[in-house]
């Protein structure tokens, strides 16, 4: 049976993966432009995972402040570790120092770009490692704004894509383009992406639902360039329109290449978690 | 529980320099170390009066499991997890335990890794939710909770191998930890008090023979597979009726020599997850009495709805079927029962979730009733809500002489 005091699912589809996304998607080079829409938009996401590569591995620290209408805040603590796997999805781990009651808990996947992901989840009560299901898409991230397909990798393959129009976002220009996701088990008919055509910078994302409506935002902040390349952002903030609620995710403690490798992200590293 | 973590800390001190030789901030390699855990209040009430005039109605207790990790930079660490229990009703699940107490080395060994893990600790094997069949490693800690899942340290030397070919992992379990049961005073007993204290042993060696397990795992795509082998002390014991030393009757614990070859599977596609765990044991005496050489076996789904409606809610549906080869002749009750569950996931703030399920007797008419109730509080605390009920037990069944002991459990839990 379940074990006390550990909800099954609560757990990020791919937090790490936000970071690296919203450096992922992209602005426009000069050289496609005048390309139709749809080519447009898609050598823009080509072009950023192409400028992602390369990184190796990364661990960090998030922390989050979930906020209800009324303003009422709660606290979610997590570690994670991500490898870069290349020409395939990356592999990310997860481990939930807060709330206490899931301390310990660690959720391990290996996301893939064409087939599903494969997630597993310790569960440290039970010293259990299950296998979960990676078919939950439009579900809440622990209670946050943050459903756990915006946690997940924004691989290429996941979304078409159609470049709408450039405009300036605070001192710099940013592309507009709008993406579809392709899994029929998305909770977006489509989201409108900002981003800087000189850094390929993710600032902004509107999400809306499938009776298209204006559903959510995320607004990203605090950029920081690491390794003389990739930028990570610091601060995302995700308002629901419709609830009211909002959950901002703060990232620290970046170390980029700590020679992780493939066997501290197997199952028999998982139980290794504290 | 600053002054206890302080505590430990020097006890676990010279444990670790003894072990490494290097006092901990002393060297260049930092030691972490850190403490946390749960407390519990919890009370407990049974509606129907006990069958015997000694067992009360309702009782209350407190359950500590602080943790305490030492760790150097290289990943080498010791862990240590007393566990203690007081309760108001039943003086023998009073009790005191160490979850873990063990000293875990790993390395690189070509492209792949070893792991070495020394001392006390638990082991988990399987994917079912309705029993944890091939699961056989640590003795169950019955008397603290009916459902089995409730785990004894046990000593032990776990050497892992794993690659890309899979992860092989072997055993030696050097001392057998008896299984704890109710007192008289307890609910969910038999009707005769189990002499916990007089186990009987087929070895001669008793609780010290050397028992050795082995398991090899891996993930095949959307398979996760397990084979496993265990060669030693029963965990399950029979129990025999007998005359104690004061001539009272009492059932006395009698482990037998084993051999059990287990097999998990799990197939997970989309929303759907497909168990099956399967044992043959050998060396084992049924409920008569009688060696009997057994197959058994737990086969079932577990299938999620995301988002019911577009809501943030998640609602799954959980079948399983246990079989047992010996059928009337079993030892438990999974002789040939259905187990049909749903678990309530809202996706709130304060993590609710609620777990209900059924077991039906295939051939008799029992049913048991299973509720779980947990929703958080603060970041510290949370509630949760237990109960196990009997609405009908058929005469022939096992569980007949807990018939009047369904129960609803309360409890506050502070994590640290």
């Amino acid at each position: 049976m379940n074990p006390p005091h550990i909800r099954r699912r609560s757990f990020p589809y791919c937090t790490s993966c936000l970071a690296v996304w919203a450096f992922l998607s992209t602005g426009t080079p000069a050289w496609v432009q005048g390309a139709d829409p749809e080519a447009r938009g898609l050598k823009i996401a080509m072009d950023a995972r192409e400028r992602g590569d390369g990184f190796g591995d990364f661990s960090a620290s998030q922390a989050m402040v979930l906020r209800n209408r009324g303003g009422q805040e709660s606290r979610r603590q997590l570690r994670l570790q991500v490898l870069e796997v290349p020409g395939e999805g990356d592999k990310n781990l997860f481990v939930f120092d807060e709330p206490r009651d899931v301390k310990g808990t660690a959720l391990l996947i290996h996301s893939h770009r064409e087939k599903d992901d494969e997630q597993w989840l310790y569960l440290p009560a039970l010293r259990r490692v299950k296998r979960i299901s990676s078919s939950n898409q439009s579900g809440s991230f622990m209670g946050s704004e943050f459903a756990y397909e915006d946690m997940g990798t924004p691989e290429v393959e996941k979304f078409t894509y159609r470049y709408l129009r450039e405009e300036p976002c605070g001192d710099l220009t940013c592309t507009v383009s709008e993406r579809i996701p392709v899994n029929p088990r998305s909770g977006y008919s489509r989201q409108v992406v900002w981003q800087d055509r000189d850094e390929l910078r993710v600032w902004k994302v509107d999400y809306y639902d499938r009776k298209n409506a204006h559903l959510k935002t995320l607004s990203v902040a605090d950029y920081r360039q690491y390794l003389d390349r990739y930028w990570y952002a610091g601060k995302m903030t995700m308002v629901n329109h419709i609830t009211g609620k909002s959950t901002t995710l703060t990232w620290t403690d970046f170390q980029f290449r700590n020679n992780l490798n493939e066997n501290d992200f197997t199952r028999t590293g998982l139980r290794r978690i504290r | 529980m600053r002054w206890r973590a302080a505590r430990i800390h020097i006890v676990l001190v010279p444990v670790w320099v003894a072990l490494f030789g290097v006092a901990p901030g002393s060297s260049a390699p930092p030691i972490d170390f850190d403490a946390s855990g749960r407390l519990r209040l919890e009370g407990r009430w049974h509606p129907q009066s006990g069958a015997y005039p000694e067992q009360s109605g309702h009782a209350s207790g407190v359950v500590a499991e602080p943790e305490f990790h030492l760790e150097d930079a290289r990943g080498r660490s010791l862990t240590l997890t007393p566990f203690f229990r007081y309760d108001s009703a039943d003086p023998r699940r009073t009790h005191f335990d160490l979850r873990e107490a063990y000293l875990l080395l790993f390395g690189q060994s070509g492209r792949g890794e070893w792991e070495l893990r020394l001392g006390a600790d638990q082991v988990f094997w399987g994917v079912a939710e309705s029993r944890h069949l091939v699961d056989i490693v640590n003795q169950t800690d019955l008397i603290e909770h009916p459902d089995e899942e409730e785990k004894m340290g046990q000593p032990m030397a776990h050497l892992t191998w794993s690659a890309d070919w899979g992860v092989v992992e072997v055993f030696g379990l050097p001392y057998h930890r008896a299984r704890t049961f109710p007192g008289p005073e307890g609910r969910l007993r038999y009707s005769l008090a189990v002499d916990t204290d007089n186990p009987l042993y087929e070895s001669r060696a008793k609780q010290w023979h050397f028992d050795v397990a082995a398991r090899y795992s891996h993930s095949f795509g959307p398979l996760d597979i397990g084979a496993s082998v265990f060669d030693g002390t029963s965990r399950e014991p029979f129990l025999q009726p007998e005359l104690n030393s004061g001539g009272a009757p009492v059932l006395r614990p009698y482990y037998e020599q084993i051999r059990q070859l287990g097999l998990d599977a799990q197939l997970t596609l989309g929303a759907w997850l497909l168990k099956l765990e399967t044992i043959q044991r050998s060396g084992a005496r049924n409920i008569l009495g009688v060696e009997q050489n057994y197959g058994a076996m737990v086969s079932g789904f577990e299938y999620t709805f995301y988002s019911v409606r577009g809501s943030a809610h998640d609602i799954s549906l959980l079948g399983e079927w246990n079989y047992d080869g010996r059928g009337g002749n079993a030892t438990n009750f999974f002789d040939n029962d259905v187990f049909v569950a749903t678990r309530w996931a809202p996706n709130d703030v304060q993590g609710t979730e609620l777990l209900a399920g059924i077991m039906f007797d295939a051939t008799r008419s029992s049913q048991v009733v299973t509720l779980e109730f947990n929703r958080r509080i603060t970041d510290r605390w949370s509630f949760s809500v237990e109960s196990i009920a009997f609405p009908r037990v058929d005469e022939s069944d096992i569980l007949h002489e807990t018939r009047r002991d369904s129960f609803f459990s309360f409890s506050f839990n502070y994590n640290f």
